[in-house]
This record gives structure tokens, C-alpha cells and sequence, in this order.
């Protein structure tokens, strides 16, 4: 069984971005960036579920610039077995990645596409959700823990108020939760094997899908700024602020 | 203007997120129907069309809904969405499961997380863990949007005069099924509704400690209990205690921050709290840039202290 994993090239989460002066964005020149890291708890469920006998081939793609070709790298050395780039420098939104992925998966036939369930630059949380409705697929969102047998998945989901198990008939798609497991680190062996896998590229054109923003971002501000309290001496001092001054207790 | 809002409920009542999304209606303008995708579900139904500012609740009942699969809540919304300019529901796991959903089937896009209306095409959503908020216009003829519940005061339970009209319920999807769930039982106020949050991190060093530790205070004071990431992944509580940017996100009156370092994923969950106190034995610990009241201490010897003297 075929899976398909779409990792999205992100600013790497100990950066605290800036915004740029002009309100235009943020500024994420010179910035470190990475594969987002729900992408890579999605990479390491595929590739358990591959050391699992259950997957015979992982295909991971990125939708996005050049330079998304080293977040494709990089899932192939954690093991990804092939790469495919849908390259743009169209500021691409959640509709129309789950646009470019529903072609991508009308081509492949993946059974299984595992998606992280939130890209921490945009913190969407909406393109596995848009993918599965526009392939007509069950999903499970936000999984904690994944099992396939046969023709089903059963995924525990992290809601709420606790744990939910549903079971998903294949083909679907899972969106992965923190808890879900832990990548494992790429070895050097592992990353000079990745150079040599191979790593298409295609262009939204090549697949038909119209990727124009339905967005426009008119401005980008700074959050209010919380302004640091005081040290207090003691814990008697606490409860008298607390008490007399914020008058919260 | 016409606003659908997809309740959120347990089929007997309403879940208070919803009524922030109501708020979040309100403000948009124009009228403002409630969809209750349920099974038996008449009783959220009806507490629903109560809530003001609402004037109609459609019903949709029916055994598709009994563990209200988002598949099939998608394909309801879908059905009577026909005459909405805008379709909101909560940034919940349960909206934010539903709304994308419901926008690729019309072929919309979404905006998530909205903290503020601008006008009827123009929002204002975080970005980046919370470090930058982007003010978004929709060019599409449907907005579909899901609403942060701390940005929106809830709408009153009570005041409205709304209708309920019963539409047909959708036809099982097929795709999935529910097989069983695991609720976390507590007594104590849900987490994004609670006046007064008292947070755990990895400094608890045990779920043994974090209970004996935290859970005196959280008596004392009445307050529901958070934890950071660190604390979920290892163990000492379960997952839905999670606060931050891929977790809840609260604003209580009082958030009490305890042996946790603050790092941006956990703040930007928090950081919209009125008064925050951070107990942590680390000076330069990042929590106390963003506490009112910090205090440099051993959490073990001062949260018993706080619990005798308060
Ligand atoms: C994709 C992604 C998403 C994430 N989402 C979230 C999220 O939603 N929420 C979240 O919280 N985190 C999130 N994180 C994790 C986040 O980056 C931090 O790792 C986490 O918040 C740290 O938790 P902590 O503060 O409990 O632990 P630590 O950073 O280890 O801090 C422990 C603190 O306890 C203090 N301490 C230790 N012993 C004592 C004592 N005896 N008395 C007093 N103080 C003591 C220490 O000084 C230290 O400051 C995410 C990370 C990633 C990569
Ligand atoms: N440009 C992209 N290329 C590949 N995958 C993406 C892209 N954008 C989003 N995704 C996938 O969708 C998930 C959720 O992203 P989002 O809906 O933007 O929060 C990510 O974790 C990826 O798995």
C-alpha cells in the first residue's frame, strides 16, 4: 500500500518572527527554516507503518518554492522512499494545497495520506480536512495513535475533553497529533541515501489546479505587548497582591 | 447578510464555545441561525434558539449524528448552507475538524481563528504561535470562519427568541465510524471557561507530584488545571490539559503558571490571560517576561505555603 505524506517547508519553531516595520509580514529573511513538525511526526508514522510490513512505498510531497526540495531531502532521509515537488512562488493557501495534493493523489492512488495536522507559520489547521473532502474520504484528525489492518484504520484522536477511537475505511486521511510518536533523528548515512532518491517536479499548471489566493493579507501587526510584572519577595507577598492589587482572589 | 453558526453540542446541551461563536455572528450583522447537527438532539435544539441574538435553530436529527462524525456534520452543513454569506463555528477539535470540511466542498476558503470581525470580509487571526496578527480579507461570496473563544464574549444563554425548524438529517457517509471514546473526568471547571487556571509544567518532575502539588490550590481556588506540553508528553496528565498553540487556548482572570519555563508555543496559549503569576525557581525563566507577579521559588515548598496561607 502506497502512502502520501505533503510536508510544508516552515520557519523553524524556536525562530520568534518579527514583523516587518512596513506591516507587510513577517520577516523571514535570513530566518531558520524546517520541516514543519507535525510533518515530521506524519514522515515517522509512514515509515513505522512501512517497518510494519503495512506500507510498500511512501511518497512525500511539498507544494511550495525551490528550497522546499531540502524539506523533501529531509524526509527522505527519515525515510520517505520518493519525492515529489509542486513548485511554485504562489503564496499558496490551505484550499489550494488541498487543490494541487487531490491531484497529486488522483495520479498515485495513494491508500493512506498522512498530513500534520497544523503548519505552525500559518497554524491553519485545515488542509488534510479540505483534502479529504474534496476526495470525498473519512478522516481523523489530531491522531494519537494509529493502527491499519486490511482495508481499515483505526486512529485514536486527541479531543477536547479526552480520547476518541474512530475507524476509517481506506482510503482516508489521518492529520497527526504531538503525542503521536517521535521522529526519529536522520543519520548521515541515512541523508547522503536521500541524495541519490528521486525527487520530481511538477507545476500547478502540470496538474491543472488554479492555486490563486482567495486571501488577501492587508496588514500583519505586532500583538499587544504584555508588559513584564514585578518579582515578588515571598509567598505572603503573592497573596497580598493578589488580593489587593489585581483583586483576583 | 445571513450568518449559519455550527453548534456545538452533546445533544442535550449546548457547549459554551458555541455561544462566543454567536457573539462572533453578532458582530458580523445580519440575521443569525444556529445549525444542530445531533441525534435526539432537540434539547440543544431548544436551549439553542434561547440564546440571544439568534432568531432560527435548524435541527437536523437523526442517527448519522449520534457521535457526530465530522463527515457527516460537513455534508449537513453543506445541505443548508444554500442562503448564508458566512459559516462560523468554534476553533474547537470538533469545529476546526468540520469547517475546512465544509469550505472545500464549497470551494471557500477558510479563515481560521478569527479574533476580531472588521467587517463583513475583513478578520483578524494569529499567526505564527500568536507573534503577529494578520488582518485577512476574503474575496469569496461565502466566508467560512472559525472563531477564537477568548477574542468573543459569550452571548447570553437566555433572551432570544429563536425558531426551531427541522430539516432532514444526511445519509451516514460510510467512511467512518465511531468505536469509543475515553472522557476525562473531572469535577472541576472546563479549561477555555474557567476564571481561574492553575498550570503545570515539567518542573512537577511526576503526575504523582502534579496532582499532590496542584491539585490543593486548584481546590482552594476553584480553578481548572493546565498544563504545558512537557507535562502532557510525559505522562502526568492527560492530553486535553494541554495549553498553548497546538493545544487550548485560555484567557482566564488569573493564570498561575507553575514550574513551567514559558517558551512561545506554551505563551501562545496564555498570554491574553488579565493577571498571570509564575512560580518558577529560575530567575531568567522566559514565563516572567509576560508575568504581573512572579516569584522565584522552589514550587515544592512554595504552592503548599500559597495553598495554607490564601
Ligand atoms: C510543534 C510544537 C508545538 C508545541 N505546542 C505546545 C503547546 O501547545 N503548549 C506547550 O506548552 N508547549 C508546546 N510545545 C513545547 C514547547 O516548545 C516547550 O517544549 C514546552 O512548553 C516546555 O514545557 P515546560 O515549560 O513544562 O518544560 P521546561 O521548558 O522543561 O521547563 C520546566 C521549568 O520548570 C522549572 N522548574 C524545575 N524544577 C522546579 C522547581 N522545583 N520549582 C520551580 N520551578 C522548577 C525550570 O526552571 C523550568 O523553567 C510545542 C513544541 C512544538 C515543537
Ligand atoms: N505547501 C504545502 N506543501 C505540502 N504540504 C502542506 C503544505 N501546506 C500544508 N501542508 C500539509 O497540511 C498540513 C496542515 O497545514 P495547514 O492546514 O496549513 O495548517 C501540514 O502539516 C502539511 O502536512
Amino acid at each position: 500500500m502506497k502512502v502520501l505524506v505533503p510536508v510544508k517547508r516552515v520557519v523553524d519553531y524556536n525562530v520568534k518572527v518579527r514583523v516587518k516595520s512596513d506591516n507587510s509580514g513577517v520577516d523571514i529573511a535570513n530566518v531558520k527554516m524546517s520541516m514543519n513538525p507535525f510533518c515530521e511526526i506524519a514522515v515517522e508514522e509512514a515509515v513505522r507503518l512501512k517497518e510494519k510490513g503495512v506500507v510498500t512505498e511512501i511518497i512525500a510531497v511539498s507544494a511550495g518554492i525551490t528550497q522546499c526540495q531540502e524539506t523533501l531531502r529531509n524526509a527522505m532521509a527519515i525515510g520517505a522512499d520518493r519525492a515529489i515537488l509542486i513548485e511554485t512562488d504562489v503564496d499558496l493557501q490551505p484550499l489550494a494545497v488541498a487543490k494541487l495534493l487531490k491531484a497529486v493523489v488522483d495520479k498515485e492512488q495513494p491508500r493512506l495520506v498522512i498530513l500534520g495536522k497544523q503548519a505552525i507559520d500559518d497554524d491553519a489547521n485545515q488542509t488534510g480536512q479540505m483534502l479529504a473532502a474534496l476526495l470525498g474520504w473519512g478522516q481523523a484528525t489530531f491522531a494519537s495513535k494509529v493502527e491499519v489492518a486490511g482495508d481499515v484504520a483505526t486512529v485514536t484522536r486527541e479531543m477536547d475533553g479526552g480520547l476518541e477511537t474512530i475507524s476509517l475505511k481506506l482510503p482516508a486521511i489521518i492529520t497527526t497529533d504531538l503525542r503521536l510518536n517521535e521522529p526519529r533523528y536522520a543519520t548521515l548515512p541515512n541523508i547522503m541515501k536521500a541524495k541519490k532518491k528521486e525527487l520530481a517536479i511538477v507545476k500547478p499548471a502540470d496538474l491543472g489546479v488554479d492555486v490563486a489566493p482567495r486571501l488577501t493579507t492587508l496588514r500583519v501587526d505586532e500583538p499587544p505587548k504584555r508588559q513584564g510584572g514585578v518579582k515578588v519577595a515571598d509567598v505572603a507577598a503573592l497573596i497580598d497582591k493578589l488580593k489587593n492589587e489585581a483583586k483576583v482572589i | 447578510m445571513a450568518n449559519l453558526v455550527i453548534a456545538e453540542h452533546d445533544h442535550g446541551s449546548l457547549k459554551a464555545a458555541t455561544l462566543n461563536v454567536i457573539s462572533a455572528a453578532t458582530a458580523i450583522g445580519g440575521d443569525v441561525h444556529v445549525l444542530v447537527a445531533g441525534h435526539n438532539a432537540s434539547a440543544a435544539a431548544s436551549a439553542a434558539a434561547q440564546v440571544a441574538g439568534v432568531s432560527k435553530v435548524i435541527l437536523a436529527d437523526g442517527a448519522a449524528h449520534g457521535n457526530l462524525l465530522s463527515e457527516n456534520a460537513a455534508a449537513q452543513v453543506v445541505a443548508n448552507a444554500a442562503s448564508y454569506t458566512h459559516i462560523l463555528a468554534a476553533a474547537t477539535a470538533y469545529g476546526k475538524s468540520v469547517a475546512p470540511r465544509v469550505a472545500a466542498l464549497l470551494d471557500k476558503a477558510q479563515i481560521s481563528d478569527i479574533i476580531k470581525v472588521i467587517d463583513a470580509d475583513t478578520f483578524v487571526r494569529p499567526i505564527y504561535a500568536g507573534n503577529a496578527y494578520a488582518t485577512v480579507k476574503s474575496n469569496d461570496s461565502v466566508k467560512v470562519l472559525t472563531v477564537r473563544g477568548t477574542a468573543f464574549a459569550p452571548a447570553a444563554t437566555s433572551g432570544g427568541t429563536g425558531t426551531v425548524e427541522s430539516v432532514d438529517c444526511v445519509a451516514d457517509s460510510g467512511v467512518s465510524s465511531f468505536v469509543s471514546a475515553e472522557v476525562t473526568k473531572s469535577e472541576r471547571p472546563e479549561l477555555t471557561a474557567a476564571k481561574i487556571i492553575v498550570s503545570g509544567g515539567r518542573g512537577l518532575g511526576s503526575g504523582d507530584k502534579y496532582r499532590e502539588v496542584l491539585t490543593p490550590l486548584a481546590d482552594k481556588l476553584g480553578a481548572a488545571l493546565g498544563a504545558s506540553r512537557a507535562a502532557v508528553d510525559a505522562g502526568y496528565v492527560p492530553n486535553d490539559y494541554q495549553v498553548g498553540q497546538t493545544g487550548k487556548i485560555v484567557a482566564p482572570d488569573l493564570y498561575i503558571a507553575i514550574g513551567m519555563s514559558g517558551a512561545i508555543q506554551h505563551l501562545a496559549g496564555m498570554k491574553d490571560s488579565k493577571v498571570i503569576v509564575a512560580i518558577n525557581k529560575d530567575p531568567d525563566a522566559p514565563i516572567f517576561g509576560v508575568a504581573d507577579y512572579g516569584l522565584v521559588a522552589d514550587l515544592f515548598e512554595a504552592v503548599p505555603e500559597l495553598v495554607a496561607k490564601i
